[in-house]
């Protein structure tokens, strides 16, 4: 019994096995409260394919070497504000959702440059650097949104005809629109499954990317500088790459999140959702120096399969007032702690 | 009188994972003696000096057997605090020294002087007050001793280099039980004057009834002040001398003599040339520790050239500066053709492969398969190993496991399989695999650092009949850096030697211990001209 244990913790690694049997017991728990099992199971694929190209956005950062991007806020913006340019256009259906992913690009792709060069002059600190500058855009763009001049009367304050509001509803414009793509049915429920095949696409990018001359020489770079600068490589492009890429898989994400979801969040919402983003892939096994696309999957499982039975399994154990939302909060809270612990990998 | 013995040292033997180092040394210093050890790197000096300092790497690796009586009554010294308390003083090579703090400062560190106040009567003597008056009283002492002029309250940042080394003597011996004091190749970094000042001061120490055991490089210092020296090579104590009978030339050759086994049996003139394949003129490079100062050199096409040398004296540095990998001044020709300097991929394209000294940190991606580290520069420079698909460049697959099952079989690389992490290889084996990278990218000259560093005896002859092979059947041009002269000695066609950063000259491997014992001293020109 303790060799299978060790031998579970060698393969897979600690973080991966405690939270699976955590997530066994909290199903086991859920089955014995008589829980709607399937819309649990429903619940846990939105979540999934919601902030799935969210954890997908670390992946190019941490094979780059820049370790895990805790400015994915500034991804996040630049597809925020490309969902409302696309409403401020007046677009609906898969035309205003992709519209707002092509316009996404070219800003993350600027910010995303910009983002590459601070941490290009502060190697060694990437994690800390990013995580505040992350807290500092979102501060700004708190200003940007109230003074950017957006018409749409969808989008700004009823009272005084100025500046965006702190939630756009999309139900007009692409809520849903990839989770309904492809939508099955199941005891009443649908289930995203639109959703999750266009994240498989991107992950499938992704993994192809990895694979090219580029992808490799980024790998090399993040795995040992010194070894690549040797081989010729320039290592700061390849960081470069990295962070530009995982900028633009972050603004692309948070448009995916938003039609799910069905609204756009402003001003504070991505304060935090690096974290979360950042929680998944640690506990699917990655470090802050390799990671890879089985890790997003596998961390995306198990962190909103958690998340999500947790939390209804916890109200019925404790029914009082809104503890639910506090438990909410500490248990995910909680887990991205336990994952941050596991940063350096298990050695 | 009889002068007491300080420090003797009976029969010690230590052993790396079964890898011998000290096989049998005695040692002794008397009080008020300055002793000279000598030898080449790799002799065996630094674990003698760990031994007697009770360096936790000794013990974290099995102790050692033998005998060590300080004061003539046998210790155990089982940590660097142990041996401080015993009255041991090492004088480091690198400075040890807090470059915020003042002289007094770290001369007093964690040893000051303090006095009662009145939290530290309540809250314990953690809190008492330092006494800096008579720290520095004590520490103007110390510095006189040794004759500095300079005042103790200045910082030690910005000193020049030679007073560091004198603030941490001035340290060691204002340690009041101080009874023998080590110096680590102090002279290493110092100007010659400040050289000869050091020394003075070491006669002083010695006079005051003080053992010094003096370990250096440079023969002349060693004559210039030494009671008695010891000579070291390969673990061994190869003999005691005293300065009366000692003379450069003879301890030069105690250090380097040995047994040379030519792999290479001197076959008939084989392929050698008198193409110069590449020429590198005043090539300077700034490597920290090891940096070039203006080096001419010319390797022919064809051979295996060595270069040689004591650690910190420049020969890393060259093959590095070459590769681009550290800053560079100069100018290299290949073929009559000027090569861009300071820009690796430049060097790559130009046919030139590097096997860096750096093995871990430089050579391998060590969380990345042998087959994708062999590949590696291949690919991202020369465009090999990648398929074309819809104008994208994707790594062919199929084309790298062929190459690496093939370099893997060559080589003979013992490993689970080419997908094998190249962190759970050995030495030798890792090794193997950064010859294979470089091998993959077909080069003209193959630079070749410490090839054997840090890999066990067996692995060693392993990879130097792997480089005369390429040699000899590829016709291959290797450079190859080592400290082991007897490598060197043993495949290399002709041994370049660099002292002090530049070029001593170049010698046959055939040529006579006293020349590489003098050379490697930076002592063969004025020996030369003597003899004249």
């Amino acid at each position: 019994m303790k060799k299978l244990w060790q031998n579970l913790i060698d393969k897979y690694g600690y973080p991966k096995v405690s939270i699976t049997l955590m997530l066994i017991i909290l199903c086991i728990i859920a089955i014995i409260q008589k829980q709607d099992m399937s819309g649990l199971l429903k619940d846990s694929m939105v979540r999934m394919g919601m902030n799935g190209i969210l954890v997908l956005a670390m992946v190019p950062c941490i094979i780059s070497g820049t370790g895990l991007n805790f400015g994915l806020s500034l991804g996040i913006i630049c597809g925020i504000l490309a969902g409302c340019i696309s409403v401020e256009l007046n677009l609906t259906g898969y035309k205003a959702f992709f519209t707002a992913v092509f316009i996404s690009i070219p800003f993350s792709v600027v910010v995303g440059y910009l983002y590459g060069w601070l941490l290009n002059r502060v190697k060694g600190d990437e994690m800390t650097v990013g995580t505040y500058l992350g807290f500092s855009m979102v501060s700004l763009m708190s200003i940007g949104w109230l003074l950017m001049p957006f018409k749409s009367p969808e989008m700004i304050w009823a009272i005084g005809g100025k500046g965006l509001r702190t939630t756009i509803a999309l139900s007009d414009r692409f809520a849903k629109i990839l989770d309904n793509m492809v939508a099955v049915p199941l005891s009443g429920h649908l289930l995203p499954i639109g959703t999750l095949i266009f994240l498989g696409f991107c992950c499938t990018l992704m993994w192809l990317f990895l694979k090219s001359k580029t992808g490799v020489a980024m790998t090399a770079a993040g795995d040992n500088p010194r070894f690549a600068y040797a081989s010729g490589i320039n290592v700061n492009k390849q960081r470069m790459i990295g962070v530009i890429l995982s900028t633009m898989l972050g603004g692309i994400g948070i448009l995916v999140y938003a039609q799910s979801f069905g609204f756009l969040q402003l001003y504070q919402s991505p304060l935090m959702m690096p974290f979360g983003a950042i929680a998944a892939i640690l506990i699917g096994g990655a470090t802050a120096k390799k990671a890879k696309i089985s890790h997003v999957i596998s961390g995306l499982i198990l962190f909103q399969a958690l998340l999500t039975i947790s939390l209804p399994v916890i109200n019925k154990m404790m029914p009082e007032g809104n503890l639910s939302e506090v438990i909410r909060i500490i248990v995910s809270n909680g887990v991205i702690l336990y994952a941050l612990t596991k940063v350096g990998g298990n050695d | 009188m009889q002068t007491k013995h300080v420090l003797e040292m009976k029969n010690i033997e230590k052993d790396y994972y079964g890898n011998k180092v000290l096989k049998g040394i005695n040692l002794s210093v008397k009080a008020g003696e300055i002793h000279a050890l000598v030898g080449e790197n790799g002799a065996g000096k630094s674990t003698l000096m760990n031994i007697i300092f009770g360096m936790p790497v000794i013990h974290s690796t099995g102790g050692f057997n033998g005998e060590v009586l300080f004061d003539e009554k046998p210790v155990a010294v089982k940590s660097p605090k142990d041996a401080m308390d015993l009255g041991i003083g090492m004088v480091h090579q690198e400075f040890m020294l807090l470059p915020g703090f003042t002289i007094t400062e770290n001369i007093k560190l964690n040893r000051e002087i303090t006095k009662q106040n009145a939290l530290s009567r309540i809250f314990g003597p953690s809190l008492k007050t330092l006494d800096v008056n008579e720290m520095r009283k004590d520490a103007q002492k110390a510095l006189d001793t040794i004759g500095m002029g300079v005042d103790d309250w200045v910082p030690i940042a910005g000193l020049p280099v030679g007073y560091m080394q004198f603030v941490e003597i001035a340290r060691e011996i204002d340690k009041k039980n101080i009874k023998l004091l080590v110096f680590d190749e102090p002279t290493a970094v110092l100007t010659e004057s400040e050289a000869d000042k050091l020394l003075d001061s070491m006669k002083k120490l010695a006079a005051k009834g003080i053992g010094i055991l003096f370990i250096t490089h440079r023969l002349d210092e060693v004559l210039a002040v030494a009671d008695s020296i010891t000579v070291m090579r390969d673990g061994e104590n190869v003999g005691s001398i005293s300065p009366e009978e000692a003379t450069v030339e003879k301890i030069a050759q105690m250090m380097v003599g040995r047994k040379i086994e030519r792999l290479i049996v001197k076959e008939a003139e084989k392929n050698k040339s008198e193409e110069i394949l590449l020429s590198i003129k005043d090539l300077k490079v700034n490597m920290p520790g090891e940096k070039v100062k203006g080096i001419d050199l010319d390797i022919k096409k064809g051979e295996i050239l060595g270069i040689g040398g004591l650690a910190g004296q420049g020969k890393i540095g060259i093959a590095n500066g070459i590769m681009g990998l550290h800053e560079t001044t100069g100018e290299v020709y290949k073929n009559g053709v000027k090569l861009e300097l300071n820009n690796p991929k430049r060097a790559i394209i130009n046919k030139l492969a590097f096997v860096s000294e750096d093995r871990r940190g430089v050579g391998l991606l060590l969380d990345t398969s042998i087959e994708m580290n062999i590949v590696m520069t291949s690919m991202q420079i020369q465009d090999k190993f990648l398929n074309t698909v819809l104008s994208f460049k994707m790594k062919d697959d199929k084309g790298i496991r062929g190459w690496a099952d093939k370099m893997v079989k060559e080589l003979d690389i013992r490993c689970v399989g080419p997908t094998q992490y190249t962190r759970r290889l050995s030495g030798g084996n890792q090794q193997k695999v950064c010859i294979a990278r470089a091998l993959t990218l077909d080069p003209d000259i193959l630079f070749v650092s410490e090839p054997t560093r840090g890999i066990d005896i067996g692995a060693k002859k392993l990879v130097l009949d792997l480089l005369i092979k390429l040699n000899k059947e590829m016709g291959m041009t290797i450079v190859m850096t080592s400290s082991e002269l007897g490598e060197l000695r043993s495949i290399c066609d002709r041994i370049a030697i660099v002292y002090e950063g530049k070029l001593e000259g170049i010698l046959s491997p055939l040529d006579s211990d006293v020349d590489f014992g003098l050379m490697m001293a930076g002592e063969y020109h004025a020996h030369a001209r003597g003899a004249v």
